[in-house]
């Protein structure tokens, strides 16, 4: 047994995953990834601000390496355009996304669960930037991996999402108990000649051919640009790649969907919850089977894009309670609209944890 | 090889008269005089007329932000550990990105980087840059611009930039250009041209040479002695972070279920230590626990607090309404944790006796804890008190937990502390 926050395990569990190097600018909750990464990882880089840090992710995602980084809102928020151009590169990366009490600066050391609904716009065009939520300390070491097997094989930056409250409690843990993890996969090049940096094969990805290679020109384009990585306006193939951004999240999106589902027979309830939230739901749930209340689970991993397997389990339920630590309801919302669905219910926080009690009860209001 | 291996013949996509076309065809030049392989070659382009040039250029190509590209060919440079990484921008895009730029220069990232100074933003309409001289007149500033321009040249040598050039964009300017990319480490070179569309207009008759000397910008060279070159090198001997202290069962606890405690002082007062230390104790009984750690964002003033979960099940949801116990040792901890004390209607709370005691509906203790401990020691010494009223765990466990070297003796102190009744020690 030992005593351990789990920034470790996700620095450790990305490393031991292939993460190549890291790059980081300090922001809180975000510092203890940035303390163990520039340790850990075989290679770290300090920037000198948050934009910088980003296309410095780029350049060596651009060269073959898996970069990664790890920051909190408004170090996010500075990051945008930049996996904006990742995202229309194809580059490979992994942030992760430390949540704290927002708008703006907000509170730096106070837990929140509030950058979702950002993360789901945060592509301009609505496309999908993959989100992996952390849903428990087990969670820290599992979803790493996964985050970096889904930027690798899709070519895409990947937000791998916690908050303060998972990656700086310390808990205790037993090590023993972590299952083995090995490099992740990197997509190379078919040979096909020549190289088309965005011809995209069966699965709607290119191939990855690195910047520098002797083999082959390879031409990356942050604009709108054709297969050939050709600025060409609104030309249809051009525009018939930008969609394919879209497509290959969709199309590979099984490949990459992780949640947790306890079902109880007869239960016509499920309650929802994601990162720190999850364990109190997980506690709820606990209590109000334990007197006899039937009562489902549900706690998604994969939050973006939203797999259909979601949509059909809640749709089982006549009552779906979603408990997030957030003001707004954000998973709600984004499963649900604005205009809901009777039997939905949302339990918030803001500047607090959701309780169990809080969950519960509210499981116990259509009683 | 020729110039053609890196620049396709033809004609280039730019305005007739404009200074890029000469850019692109002396950096072809300059290209084939290093006899490099065209894929030995990266060119990242930033966004302005300048970056629609990718397609000619039978190098590798990256089109890349606005401002950025510097920052990005640093990343490709540093990654790659070979070949040449050229950055073209204009002195727009390098007004947005000179923090990247001087970045480049202090680390001294292998990369050249070409800034085509027509002294505007050309593609968006004639706005002046940070680069405009001080009374060029532009689109949007016919009377001509205030403010004196950067002079980039300057700051990106006093930036640490082993070569640093202005040149004018005239005629056969390959050989400069090529003394810029020979350079190992970080070159910038600032090519002064014109825009036909923007810059010639509203400034009619005047050459840009002469406007940049008018406006004291010199052309010339400026080096700094060479440095190491910033690249990756990966370290083969990183060590697993898990390598870490395993935690024995040499304690046992009566504890059947879930314990919480806050304990709230100083930042300075080892708080954050003690709590760990509790946790570690905790484990040492065959506990679960955890320990979160809360203090303002000035670390070393103001309250420094902990919750600490110990339980007989593991533990999930971290938070805590309402502790079992509280322990406050200092006046920023009761600022932090007087609400919760206020709200607890059970429960202990061992508090030190030099502070006032709020309403509580808790079982209260007050002790000299910083008095006799000192400030560094005060919680820990409290927690240990505590176990002592209440013995979910062994003191010895957190004593023990605590590694005490501070050649403070914590158990003849919690002897005394016995001998304490709700008064000041004399």
């Amino acid at each position: 047994m030992v005593l351990l926050d789990g920034s470790r395990l996700v620095v450790e569990s990305l490393a031991r995953a292939g993460a190549d190097v890291f790059v980081g600018y300090p922001i809180t909750p975000a510092n203890l990834l940035y303390s163990y990464s520039m340790r850990r990882l075989p290679s770290a880089l300090a920037a000198p601000d948050e934009i910088t840090a980003a296309q410095w992710l780029c350049g060596f995602a651009a060269t073959g390496l898996l970069p990664i980084s790890a920051t909190s809102f408004p170090g996010f928020a500075l990051m945008l355009e930049s996996l904006n151009m990742a995202c229309m590169m194809e580059l490979p990366l992994v942030v992760v996304l430390a949540q704290r009490l927002g708008p703006a600066t907000g509170s730096a050391t106070a837990g929140a669960d509030g950058d979702l609904l950002l993360l789901q716009g945060a592509i301009s065009g609505g496309f999908p930037l993959p989100v992996i939520a952390i849903n428990s300390l087990e969670d820290c070491w599992n979803q790493p991996p996964l985050a970096l097997a889904l930027a690798a094989k899709l070519r895409t930056p990947v937000v791998l999402l916690s908050a303060k409250e998972m990656l700086m409690t310390q808990f205790s843990f037993e090590l023993d108990s972590l299952p083995r993890i090995e490099p992740v996969p990197r997509r190379g090049d078919s040979g096909r000649r020549p190289h088309e940096p965005y011809a995209a094969g069966p699965d709607l990805v290119p191939d990855f051919l690195p910047v520098g290679n002797h083999e082959a020109q390879v031409r990356l384009n942050a604009s709108t640009h054709d297969a050939g990585g050709i600025i060409q306006h609104l030309a249809p193939p051009a525009l018939e790649n930008t969609a394919r951004l879209e497509l290959k999240l969709l199309a590979n999106l099984a490949e990459f969907t992780r949640f947790v589902l306890d079902e109880e027979a007869g239960a016509d309830t499920v309650v929802v919850a994601w990162s720190v939230t999850a364990s109190a739901a997980r506690e709820a749930v606990a209590s109000l089977r334990s007197r006899g209340r039937k009562v489902s689970l549900l706690l998604p991993n994969t939050l973006l894009p939203v797999p259909e397997d979601y949509l059909r389990i809640l749709a089982r339920y006549r009552r779906v309670v979603i408990a997030e630590e957030n003001f707004s309801g954000h998973l709600r919302r984004i499963l649900f609209g604005r205009a809901g669905r009777n039997g939905v219910v949302g339990v918030n926080a803001l500047g607090r944890m959701v309780t169990p009690e809080e969950i519960a009860a509210a499981v116990d209001s259509d009683d | 090889m020729t110039d053609s291996d890196f620049l396709k013949p033809g004609s280039l996509p730019f305005c007739a008269g404009c200074g890029h076309h000469l850019v692109a065809r002396n950096t072809a030049r300059a290209l084939a005089r290093l006899s490099l392989d065209p894929l030995d070659v990266v060119l990242v382009t930033d966004i302005g007329c300048h970056g629609i040039v990718d397609r000619f250029f039978l190098t590798h190509t990256v089109h890349g932000l606005h401002g950025r590209a510097a920052a990005l060919g640093a990343g490709i440079a540093a990654g790659l550990g070979r070949g040449k990484v050229i950055v073209f921008m204009g002195d727009g895009g390098a007004s947005i990105g000179i923090q990247h730029l001087v970045e480049c220069a202090s680390r001294n990232f292998p990369l050249s980087v070409v800034v085509h100074n027509n002294m505007l933003y050309g593609m968006t309409g004639g706005q002046p840059s940070a680069m405009t001289p001080c009374g060029f007149r532009t689109a949007v500033m016919p009377g001509g611009k205030v403010e004196p321009g950067y002079d980039l040249c300057r700051i990106i040598h006093a930036a640490g930039a082993e070569n640093v050039r202005r040149i004018s964009g005239a005629g056969d300017f390959s050989e400069e250009l090529a003394e810029a990319f020979a350079v190992p480490g970080f070159s910038l070179v600032e090519v002064v041209e014109s825009c036909p569309s923007y810059g010639i207009r509203h400034n009619p008759g005047r050459k840009p040479a002469d406007i940049a000397r008018d406006a004291g910008l010199e052309f010339g060279v400026w080096q700094n002695p060479g440095r190491p070159v910033a690249r990756l090198s990966p370290r083969a001997d990183c060590q697993s972070l898990l390598e870490l202290e395993r935690l024995t069962v040499n304690w046992s606890s009566p504890l059947r279920g879930r314990f919480s405690v806050l304990v709230a002082g100083s930042a300075g007062g080892r708080v954050q230590q003690a709590a760990e230390a509790l946790a570690r104790a905790a484990v040492s009984t065959g506990l679960n626990a955890s320990k979160k750690g809360a203090y303002p964002v000035t670390v070393g003033t103001g309250y420094s607090a902990a919750e600490l979960i110990l339980s007989s099940e593991p533990i999930l949801h971290t938070g805590v309404v309402q502790p079992d116990a509280a322990v406050v040792v200092s006046a920023d901890g009761l600022n932090y944790a007087g609400k919760v004390v206020q709200r607890m209607a059970a429960g202990q709370l061992v508090i030190d006796d030099g502070l006032e005691l709020p309403p509580t509906g808790a079982r209260v203790w007050r002790r000299p804890f910083q008095k006799l401990a000192g400030v560094k020691d005060a919680a820990l010494l409290a927690l240990l008190f505590l176990l002592r009223c209440n013995p979910v765990i062994p003191t010895a466990a957190l004593l023990a937990a605590a590694k005490s070297g501070r050649g403070t003796d914590l158990f003849a102190l919690l002897e005394r502390l016995d001998e304490v009744r709700d008064s000041a020690i004399s």
